[in-house]
């Protein structure tokens, strides 16, 4: 339980929520940033992919100046490698473009429209993603 | 003009609220998924702040006849659980378990610390292409 962090954890998420409900109010859009990611690569019209531009960029400027203020310290991963990243990342894209959604859209939107089918792929890529930690301790000895 | 700039401020915020609450971190993340060794349960806390800030905006949101500057509300009209969708959660989860991102901070991650976070994104974008391409006959 060392770097337990509830209070910033909490306020991060409640800045989530927000930026979810924002962004529901004014464009009656679901926060999702797999869907959003993926849809750029769609055959929809200029303003359809540019709202979506938008949202990524302000993604990335947003982290971009949380950091600039508040140094973001990240201990190195000896054990990470190019392949490994690779390898995740294509499951990551292919994952939640065949489960329809991540930790936002169905963790987030999802779960607060109080959607079935948000819930259940929450728990799936949570018991998932729990499985996978466990394994890669039993069987690499990584910690 | 006025959707564009009120995406590029909700993105924004949600990158804020990512690197405040320590999911930017991988390390942070792959230790929430370790229940059974060196937990840390900080990222509950995201998701349940997450969760009960929208689904209380969304009951208000949802009472108004539409968004500001849409005519609609777009929402998922999906209701099944099928096999797609609890497999490609796994497969997303076995991702995140690897190597400690999801989606959002890994694209949040790359103004400013784009070694691994750019690798994973990349790898992502292709990953979502690929099941495009074998998903569509």
């Amino acid at each position: 339980m060392e770097n337990f962090t509830p209070y910033s954890s909490l306020a991060g998420g409640i800045l989530i929520g927000i930026s979810a409900s924002i962004l529901m109010y004014l464009n009656g859009r679901i926060a999702g940033v797999s869907g959003i990611a993926a849809d750029l690569f769609n055959a929809l019209s200029l303003s359809e992919k540019a709202w979506r531009l938008a949202f990524i960029v302000g993604l990335v400027g947003g982290a971009f100046a949380y950091a600039a203020f508040f140094p973001i310290d990240i201990a190195p991963r000896e054990h990470m490698s190019t392949g490994l990243l690779i390898g995740g990342g294509l499951l990551i894209g292919f994952g939640t473009a065949m489960g329809g959604g991540c930790t936002s859209g169905h963790g987030v939107c999802g779960i607060s429209r109080f959607s079935l089918r948000s819930i259940s792929a929450t728990i799936t890529f949570l018991v998932s993603g729990i499985a996978t930690v466990y394994l890669v301790k039993l069987f690499l000895g990584a910690s | 003009m006025a959707k564009l700039f009120s995406a590029l401020f909700a993105g924004g915020i949600f990158g804020l609220g990512l690197a405040l609450s320590g999911m930017i971190d991988p390390n942070k993340v792959v230790n929430f998924l370790d229940v059974t060794g060196n937990w840390d349960p900080s990222l509950m806390f995201v998701m349940g702040g997450g969760v009960m800030t929208t689904a209380i905006a969304y009951r208000f949101i949802f009472a108004q006849d539409k968004p500001m500057f849409e005519n609609d509300f777009h929402l998922p009209d999906l209701l099944s659980i099928d096999a797609r969708l609890l497999f490609g959660s796994v497969l997303f989860g076995v991702g995140w378990g690897l190597v400690g991102y999801c989606p959002g901070p890994a694209i949040a991650s790359i103004g400013f610390r784009p070694d691994e976070p750019l690798i994973v994104v990349i790898s992502m974008l292709a990953g979502m292409l690929l099941y495009r391409a074998i998903s569509r006959p």
